[in-house]
């Protein structure tokens, strides 16, 4: 036997598991509707590639993984789709998130289901594209997407986290006891992706009965079933990790570096379904608990609304929910939200089993919190800093080391939330953190663009004082030849003149911007120039909806009348719009005479290159309406084919032109009397 | 005599010495330009938008490092901006002037495509060159690269930019800082406080 | 939507710790009793009272409900700890200005609960000391015990039955003795400690006492509300300085035991160390933090001008507590051996 190790602080709240561990896993019939939403892991949330309305088999993928740290999401049961769109969510911040809703239709129609026989030869890129379509996601609570954790190679221990230490949950327990030779397999899977050298399966003592079922079926294999001490928090990757080798995972390093890698109980019983059967994570075992008539585990569809589940545990009252366990779960803002793959179990709270916490008192330095941390914290200390809102001080002592067990909150004599206060405290790191990026990136920016503002001016005085230079030399060559008093009239003209060419050439050359700042920029913009696109190609696509009984539109999109008519009109309402402004600053200049000075972003001090600009704007207006005339004509016929959705758009366009202009006059005049308020 | 004489030599060489020192300290430790600017400018929020009445943050950091401006001029940059200069400073935490613009929800511009007609005025107006196009074709913003400043409202003859006012969603929400229940009976004097 | 992210709690509260602090005092306080008499409970009756009307008072003036923080008997600790530490037969204006002391100024003013940098039963202690160092010898002798109607009569009036003896409440302590002794010269340790005011291992009924508070200590130490750092930490930095000294001169300095127990050293040790609030809170800094206000209380009591030192050490370090926590940190899982800052 191996020795075990122990790690620092920990406590033993009652286990209450005995209440749902008692009985074998229900399955469940097939609820009225599905709540999948669409960010079912840590990173982003997948792409929908169904639409409202479409049918679709159980088990096909109805949203797929976007980018590496992301896993795709797959209907639970044949159904169809009627829903995209904003749903309740299971988030401790209350906030709906994009979900896709399915209206099963109780076929439970398998799409073929497309397995990986050959898993021991298949490279490790392609078992873990595989895991990634099948949605294969961390079960234990934190679904971190399963395929990169199965990256590394040439792994020492192989740890399985069997250990399931907060009080309530049995999920994993009762899934050992009943589906443990799923979970063998898994394991073989795993440890050959990751070549481990040993496999531990830790398991709190408290279970013997999975314990023995998962001896027996390891039976055979080099994988070690290890009963490890109860006590709160062993199920947490580092404290498992540390219990079972020995090894303490700093934060910020991933477990591999250290050759171990943790993965629960319920993941490998994931991938084994998807790999060996072809089954994607389309269920999980969820534990329902706490005051409802009767509790047990059952085995639910992702999506599965938790309302209803809990109904199917016969809860019927309006008490709080707990998702997850009592330590580190959160209390369901609303229960209409589906189930999540992070969902292993619900707490019905009762006054009785939760009697609401006393006041918090202020803190009395006892040390029980620093005696009770796993992380050999000093939690009082983090409490104070997040308190005073001192983040550089709680950062220096560790703050991101917490793994918000909760071991410090449940000890605290004076009953002081101090989760709470440390993941507010990381909160507002991480969004100082976020605004400190943004205004570098922004500083960056500005500075380059100042850069290149002055770059351009003495570029362009150089080219100038050059252009001088050799007019004067041919001036002076040609002196001789021609009179005087004709020469002198010529040059101003012809200065002016090479000034014109030069800015031209100037502007050419100065458009591409350097490389390094374009490529930096890459992807932001195309992902700009692409939503545009998009949005554009909507409206395009709704205008010539909107005009279907020509088939002429929908067969030329790039020339269609219907844009055309669409940016006529958009370009009246510009020219509309700006001689109403135009008229109104002229106004708003005339009115408040000084006052205007003092504001420099008011009217009058930009008058002057706003109405170049919109007489600029004007007449290109203008020669584009020409051109769309001509084009027009040259398609006489579309035009007249579709004259009614032409009217139809300009009404609804002359609509849009009116209020803009009433904005643009409703707002110069709030401007003005802004401006001769304070004075 | 020769101790008025050695007297003078020794303090003749003596601020020769000083003055070496000193000489040599300056170059040796020269900073180069005002740490304390770039210390201020780290503050701000970079939005460029000028509405502290100067041309942007770092000339408006350089205005409050001389003492010619007051440090609660930058909306953007929100009371915690207040507290943090006046922090660094060592200067008392000044509210925003009720005249003044105050501080409001973080928003970026979004150009209605429909109706840009490709003046590019826009394009000129961004402090931080965040909007793409060409003359006479549509323009768009780079939602993520713009800080809501504002300058390009404006020069927009065709009044198509709009502010999106940036929710709370699921990447950006934060835990609220814990409340304590123990609440005074009714509250104390200010003036105890 | 509740506050707690944590949803279950341990059955504990400010309270119940306090209470238990007080029930561990029970069995020194008996003893005491027994050979100090009736004054003591007087002692601890006056400071009580005047401590929970100092909270109170504080507390509203505050504006900071009075009920929450009066419950968590904080004050009656601090008031039962300074009373421990008096004399037993101090007038009774004596207690109360230096309980007024240790609750408005020590405690509240600092922001009550939990805030206070200093030990509150100490700086009421050290104050009334400095101010009144006289009264502050008002301990009665063991060999000529007044009856308790006489105790009595002295604590409120200052006035003793016909008959009795003034050294029978202003008898001097046996640090007292030793000091004034030795500053007379011509007797060495071992002759001044054969006095019949001295018992086995130090005042006569005294080492009782002391055992009395020792016992106290563990049972709190067992119910884990102490840490063991602290007070062995405390008793070693005692007993190595004195010891020290005594090795070195054993005619001029008093040996180890007799400083274990005499004076507060145990009821400091076990209670008035033990303070979480003004205490070192990392493991390292309480081991610190103990040793030194044993080494500081010998050194104070040899060398110093008044005869205990226990309120003054405790003090010194509680200014050093910040410090000693700063730099005493625990290493946090995964960070051992320096591997990554």
């Amino acid at each position: 036997m191996s020795r075990l190790y122990d790690f620092h602080g920990g406590i033993h709240p009652p286990e209450n598991k005995q209440q749902s561990s008692a009985t074998p896993i229900r399955q469940l019939p097939l609820p009225p509707l599905l709540h999948i939403a669409l960010g079912q892991s840590v990173g982003n949330a997948a792409l929908p590639c169904v639409q409202p309305g479409q049918r679709v088999l159980k088990g096909q993928c109805i949203a797929e993984a976007d980018g590496r740290l992301s896993s795709a999401v797959h209907a639970p049961t044949s159904g169809n789709i009627i829903a995209i769109g904003e749903h309740a969510f299971a988030h401790p911040s209350g906030l709906p998130a994009a979900t896709i809703t399915l209206q099963p239709d109780g076929l439970e129609q398998w799409q073929p289901r497309q397995n990986l026989p050959h898993w021991r030869d298949a490279s490790g890129s392609e078992l873990r594209d595989f895991l990634q379509q099948m949605g294969i996601v961390g079960l234990g609570g934190a679904v971190f997407p399963t395929h990169l954790k199965l990256a590394a190679r040439e792994l020492q221990t192989l740890v399985v986290n069997g250990a399931e230490c907060e009080p309530y949950i049995s999920c994993d327990d009762r899934l050992m006891q009943e589906r443990a030779a799923d979970i063998v397999a898994g394991i073989g899977i795993a440890a050959h992706a990751l070549r481990a050298g040993e496999v531990l399966i830790g398991i709190e003592d408290n279970k013997p009965q999975a314990i023995a079922a998962m001896q027996a079926a390891c039976h055979g294999t080099p994988f070690r079933v290890v009963a490890i001490p109860t006590k709160y928090p062993s199920g947490s990757a580092k404290q498992l990790i540390r219990v079972l080798t020995g090894k303490e995972i700093p934060h910020g390093v991933r477990a591999t570096e250290l050759g171990v890698q943790c993965l629960n109980v319920g993941t490998l019983y994931a991938i084994a379904r998807a790999v060996l059967h072809g089954e994607p994570l389309l269920s999980r075992i969820v534990t329902l608990t706490g005051a409802v008539a009767d509790a047990a585990n059952v085995e639910a569809l992702i999506g599965t609304p938790l309302d209803w589940l809990l109904a199917q545990a016969g809860h019927t009252t309006a008490a709080e929910v707990i998702m997850g366990g009592p330590m580190m779960g959160f209390t369901v803002p609303d229960l209409a939200a589906g189930l999540s793959k992070a969902g292993n179990c619900l707490i019905v709270k009762s006054p009785a089993e939760f009697p609401p916490r006393p006041a918090a008192m202020p803190c009395i330095r006892c040390g029980e919190c620093a005696t009770a941390c796993p992380m050999e914290l000093q939690p009082m200390d983090l409490f104070w800093f997040a308190k005073a809102r001192n983040f550089g001080k709680a950062q220096e002592w560790h703050l991101f080391d917490c793994i918000e067990c909760g071991a410090c909150s449940y000890v605290c004599p004076s009953q002081i939330p101090l989760v709470d206060y440390y993941r507010f405290a990381k909160s507002e790191i991480w969004a100082a953190e976020r605004d400190k990026k943004a205004a570098d990136l922004a500083r960056r920016r500005h500075d380059f663009r100042q850069f290149r503002i002055e770059r351009e001016k003495s570029e362009k005085a150089e080219r100038l004082a050059a252009r001088a230079a050799e007019q004067a030399a041919k001036l002076a060559a040609s002196q001789a030849a021609t009179t005087t008093v004709s020469s002198a009239q010529d040059d101003p003209k012809k200065a002016i003149i090479a000034a014109a060419m030069a800015r031209a050439a100037e502007q050419q050359e100065s458009k591409p911007l350097p490389d390094s700042h374009t490529q930096a920029l890459d992807d932001a913009k195309q992902a700009a120039i692409k939503a545009a696109m998009e949005r554009a190609a909507a409206r395009k696509a709704a205008a010539q909806q909107s005009s279907d009984d020509s088939s002429n539109a929908a067969a030329n999109p790039a020339g269609s009348t219907g844009i055309d008519n669409a940016k006529q009109a958009a370009i009246q309402a510009a020219m509309e719009r700006a001689a109403a402004r135009k008229a109104a600053a002229q106004q708003s200049s005339d009115d408040s005479g000084n006052n205007a000075a003092a504001n420099p972003v008011s009217a009058t001090g930009i008058d002057d290159t706003k109405q170049a600009a919109i007489q600029a704007a004007m007449e290109r207006a203008a020669a584009r309406k020409a051109a769309a005339q001509q084009s027009n004509d040259a398609s006489g016929n579309n035009a007249a084919a579709n004259p009614v959705s032409a009217t139809g758009i300009d009404d609804a366009k002359q609509a849009a032109i009116k209020a803009a202009m009433e904005r643009a006059a409703a707002r110069k005049a709030a401007a003005q009397q802004d401006q001769q308020d304070p004075t | 005599m020769t101790t008025l004489l050695l007297a003078l030599l020794i303090m003749v060489a003596l601020a020769l010495l000083l003055g070496a020192v000193l000489g040599f300290a300056s170059v040796r430790f020269r900073v180069d330009g005002d740490p304390l600017v770039e210390k201020i400018d780290a503050i701000l929020p970079q939005t460029q938008c000028g509405q502290c009445g100067h041309p942007g943050c770092h000339p408006y950091a350089e205005a409050i490092a001389d003492g010619s401006d007051d440090i609660n001029k930058c909306p953007p940059g929100g009371e915690d901006g207040i507290r943090k200069l006046a922090e660094l400073l060592g200067v008392e935490f000044k509210p925003f002037a009720a005249d003044a613009p105050q501080p409001k929800p973080k928003a970026v511009a979004l150009i209605d495509e429909a109706t840009c007609i490709g003046c590019t005025l826009c394009i000129q107006a961004c402090p931080v060159d965040a909007i793409l196009g060409s003359a006479k074709m549509m323009h768009t913003i780079i939602a993520d690269e713009c800080t809501g400043c504002e300058l390009c409202i404006a020069p927009c003859p065709v009044d198509c930019i709009r502010m999106i006012p940036q929710g709370t969603d699921l990447t950006n929400w934060k835990w609220r800082y814990p409340t304590i229940p123990i609440k005074a009976l009714k509250t104390a004097p200010e003036s105890r406080a | 939507m509740t506050l707690h992210a944590t949803h279950i709690a341990k059955p504990a509260t400010v309270s119940a710790v306090m209470l238990k602090v007080l029930a561990a005092m029970l069995p020194g306080i008996a003893l005491s009793v027994h050979f100090n008499g009736i004054g003591v409970l007087v002692q601890l009756l006056l400071a009580s009272v005047t401590a929970l009307l100092a909270e109170a008072a504080m507390l509203r003036l505050r504006g900071v409900p009075v009920t929450p923080f009066l419950k968590d008997l904080s004050a009656i600790v601090t008031a039962w700890l300074l009373a421990l530490a008096m004399p037993p037969l101090g007038a009774w204006w004596l207690i109360v200005v230096a309980t007024l002391f240790a609750i408005v100024v020590a405690k509240q003013l600092y922001g009550g609960l939990g805030n206070n940098p200093f030990n509150p039963a100490m700086v009421g202690f050290a104050v009334a000391i400095i101010s009144f160092p006289a009264q502050m010898a008002a301990w009665g002798s063991p060999l000529a015990p007044l009856d308790a109607a006489a105790q009595l009569q002295w604590i409120f009036s200052h006035t003793l039955p016909a008959g009795s003896a003034l050294d029978a409440v202003s008898s001097a302590t046996p640090l007292d003795l030793l000091k004034t002794g030795l500053l007379q010269g011509g007797r060495d340790v071992s002759q001044l400690l054969a006095g019949d005011r001295f018992g086995q291992l130090g005042n006569a009924g005294g080492e009782w006492i002391a055992l009395g508070w020792l016992a106290g200590g563990l049972w709190l130490w067992q119910q884990k509300l102490i840490p063991w750092q602290t007070p062995l930490a405390t008793l070693a930095g005692v007993v190595a300085m004195s010891g020290a000294l005594w090795l070195a001169a054993p005619a001029h300095y008093a040996s180890p035991l007799f400083h274990l127990f005499n004076g507060a050293t145990l009821l400091a040790a076990m209670f008035i160390v033990t303070d979480p609030v003004s205490g070192s809170t990392t493991p390292r800094g309480r081991l610190i933090f103990g040793g030194l206000v044993g080494v500081l209380t010998v050194l104070i009591r040899v060398f110093g001008g008044f005869p205990d030192a226990v309120a003054f050490a405790v003090l010194i370090m509680n200014i050093a507590v910040p410090f000693i926590d700063q730099y005493t940190q625990p290493t946090v899982f995964g960070h051992k051996g320096g591997r990554r800052a």
